[in-house]
């Protein structure tokens, strides 16, 4: 109604306003969205591209694939399509790129990039014109691994474009030349992996909560002059480097360490314990490493609860255990929340600390997506380990919305 | 007027020196850092940028290809020259991350033998790498803690019984499972055929069963020599190079065993694509002749020219790889080429076991 009573030049003027108010307030907001994108949606969204899509053989040998198309999987392909990988491999060791076929099908048949290789060399030498008469003659002959199907199967497969089986190798499946999708005939590590990190993601967030809570609480009630310091306790190792941090946890849990030494001379242990280069070192020094990111939502939330409340639930005669339960604690959930999935989301993808101090059984899913990145170079399959870790947190944070509502959290 | 002219000829003295500025090339120049980098800066990066007046950044990685890789595909170029493990070298070059390296530019040997005659045998393998230094992998004890019983071969390094405590390896399966085959009882020519097979696999994984309580795993060398100072472990697997910076520099009281150690090379190398390959090549030329090699005796890795030898201090000369070629095996970096990744995750799968 009010509309109608305000003159046209009134309204134009109003909208002008609000719209200039969006454009300043958009231009404020601009600079997070570009570095949003450019941070975080563009490298996920090729992460998440990379995971299924590798044309790198179909792009360096087209027509081959094309020549195997038809083939039946069973016994030698035609001697056309034999024939035709012998020129393109001839092609491809003149641009020195032969390696890059090798590396993708040797992932799906380990030794076969010394077979590509070295065939490739040698059909390198060969001129064209008996190339493209006896190619599949030549080429069977350089080795006699080319007589294995297994080999043109794999470059088949390495040959589509599309493709989920890194996703099947980050499930322990695999696909039989038939189709159907079976337990991995190969390593089984990856769920396991995730188990093992989810588990430990956990215990870790536990045990942040049972240290973490009873501080928060004593920080929160006691005086300012006290609750001051202490803060400064808790924020001084959260400035401090996580190199630093894993690095004193070395050496106080080595065998000739701090702790040991202390408990040896005490005459409490006759033999050192081994600590360090296990789950219990990653778990001790990640729940270390992570205790902040639980105590300061908890503190600013803690702070934030009138301590009349309990007062009043005693006054009218609740004993002080169940008035904590049923009155301080559940106003403190929203803290507790935010810590907790603060901390599981971090530790979940940890990667530095595992690795330093982890040993053998203290590894992480991370840890072999670092593998893949680094030393094996097997970029798709990291990049799906990655989207799968990413799948697996949304996933809990949406079981975490319905169960306690996201709504819930707060920061203080 | 005096004062004019003066003033003239510094605004000419100035400008002659932006002009030489302008002339003056920056080179990115990547290797592992450490001693090791420290030797390299001392007798080849520095005597370079002296001689011909060019920069020269010397940077730190890690090995491996993973950078190198992106900064390729990415068209990305930020290093020029890179010092890489043969091992990774193959798949590099193949993979044509990496620039040719015309053979004929290299100089003779100060001595005046050619260049190709000089370069030890393995050192230009490669056509894509020129060969810096032989380095090796061994083990080491420490002679403080080890007590009366030493160990000296491979077999005690697996055995137990004798000599309880704590091994350390580098968490991986290169060395390891060639050090298993061995002790087990393979003979050092055969390892790599053997491995290629599902059986030897089997073979070498039930031979590190049997130390696997025992083993610390970690993953860069420089973690090892402090791994076998404080006593964490009895036995620690290193390069060579790490142990006698240890030895020489902080005089530490470990004794290396050469038995069946891996030996291998590092090349200096060019990234595909990089801008300043004139000037990468000028600097591999001069970095990987006759004086510039022998520099690296400091770190005990033995220069890849003859004509180095010479000029290597006789003290260090046992200390050198080269001296103990006929005790080890050289890694085989076609074969982790083929079956790096694969032995990779089921060295993975053995661990978490």
């Amino acid at each position: 109604m009010s509309e109608i009573s305000l003159a046209k030049a009134d309204l134009d003027s109003a909208r002008r306003e609000l719209r200039r108010r969006k454009l300043t307030a958009f231009l404020f907001v601009a600079p997070l969205l570009v570095f949003l994108l450019f941070a975080f949606v563009a490298p996920i969204g090729s992460m998440l591209f990379r995971s299924v899509h590798n044309p790198n053989v179909a792009e360096l040998i087209p027509d081959t694939l094309d020549q195997l198309r038809d083939w039946d999987g069973e016994g030698l392909p035609d001697p056309e399509a034999i024939r035709q990988l012998a020129i393109d491999l001839k092609r491809l060791a003149n641009d020195r790129t032969s390696g890059r076929l090798a590396g993708e099908v040797n992932r799906i048949q380990p030794g076969a990039s010394s077979l590509i290789q070295s065939t490739a060399r040698r059909m390198r030498g060969v001129d064209d014109d008996e190339l493209a008469a006896s190619g599949d003659v030549l080429l069977l002959e350089a080795h006699a691994n080319w007589q294995r199907v297994e080999i043109w199967r794999a470059i088949r497969e390495s040959g589509r474009a599309y493709t989920i089986a890194h996703y099947l190798t980050a499930l322990d499946l695999e696909r039989t030349p038939s189709g159907e999708i079976q337990p991995r005939d190969g390593p089984r590590i990856y769920v396991a992996l995730y188990a093992q990190s989810l588990r430990i993601a956990l215990t870790i967030t536990l045990l942040t909560f049972l240290l973490g809570y009873p501080l928060s609480y004593y920080l929160a009630n006691a005086p300012a002059r006290i609750s001051n310091v202490l803060l400064i306790f808790v924020l001084l190792p959260f400035w401090t480097s996580l190199l630093v941090r894993t690095t004193s946890w070395i050496a106080l849990l080595q065998t000739n360490g701090v702790v040991n030494t202390f408990l040896m001379g005490t005459g409490i242990l006759s033999s050192p314990l081994s600590m360090l280069y296990t789950e219990f070192a990653t778990v001790i020094a990640m729940t270390h490493i992570l205790l902040p990111f639980m105590i300061l939502p908890l503190y600013s939330v803690m702070k934030g609860i009138d301590p009349s409340y309990l007062r009043a639930a005693m006054s009218m005669g609740a004993k002080p255990i169940p008035a904590f339960f049923r009155v301080y604690f559940p106003m403190t959930l929203p803290g507790l929340s935010a810590g907790a999935l603060l901390v599981f989301i971090v530790s979940v993808g940890y990667y530095i600390t595992p690795a330093l101090v982890g040993g053998s059984d203290g590894q992480m899913i991370s840890n072999l997506i670092a593998f893949h990145m680094q030393q094996s170079n097997n970029w798709p399959l990291a990049a799906a380990l990655g989207s799968l870790l990413l799948a697996l947190i949304l996933l809990l944070y949406w079981t975490y919305d319905r169960l306690v509502g996201a709504r819930n959290i707060s920061f203080g | 007027m005096k004062k004019l002219v003066a003033a003239l000829v510094g605004a000419g003295t100035l400008l002659f020196a932006a002009g030489s500025i302008a002339q003056q090339q920056t080179l990115t120049v990547v290797s592992f850092g450490g001693a090791y980098g420290a030797a390299q800066q001392r007798h080849m990066v520095d005597p370079f940028m002296e001689k011909t007046g060019h920069r020269i950044l010397f940077e730190d990685y890690s090995g491996g290809i993973a950078e190198i890789k992106a900064q390729v595909e990415s068209g990305n170029i930020q290093w020029d020259v890179v010092d890489i493990e043969v091992i990774d070298l193959e798949r590099a070059c193949a993979e044509g991350l990496l620039e040719e390296i015309p053979r004929d530019i290299l100089p003779p040997g100060d001595d005046g033998t050619p260049a190709l005659e000089d370069f030890m045998e393995g050192a230009l393998d490669n056509e894509c790498g020129v060969g810096v230094i032989f380095w090796t992998t061994l083990y080491a004890i420490n002679t403080e803690t080890i007590g009366e019983n030493k160990p000296s071969t491979i077999q005690d390094f697996f055995d137990t019984e004798q000599f309880p405590g704590k091994r350390a390896l580098r968490k991986r399966p290169q060395v390891n499972l060639e050090w298993a085959l061995i002790a087990d009882g393979v003979d050092r020519a055969e390892v790599y055929d053997l491995l290629a097979t599902d059986e030897g696999q089997a073979r070498a994984f039930a031979k590190l069963d049997t130390i696997k309580d025992d083993v610390i795993w970690f993953d860069s060398w420089s973690q090892a020599p402090q791994l076998l100072n404080d006593g964490g472990a009895i036995m620690v697997q290193s390069a060579n190079g790490r142990f006698y910076a240890a030895i020489q520099d902080d005089g530490r009281p470990f004794e290396m065993i050469w038995d069946a150690h891996v030996y291998d090379l590092d090349v200096w190398s060019i990234v595909r694509g990089s801008p300043n390959k004139e000037l990468a090549l000028e600097y591999i030329k001069f970095a990987t002749s006759t004086v510039p090699l022998a520099g690296m005796q400091e770190v005990a890795y033995g220069p890849t020219r003859k004509s180095s030898a010479p000029l290597v201090d006789p003290a260090v000369l046992p200390l050198l790889p080269s001296s103990h070629i006929d005790a080890g095996i050289k890694a085989d970096g076609i074969f982790w080429a083929d079956y790096g990744e694969s032995l990779g995750e089921k060295f993975n799968e053995w661990l978490l076991r």
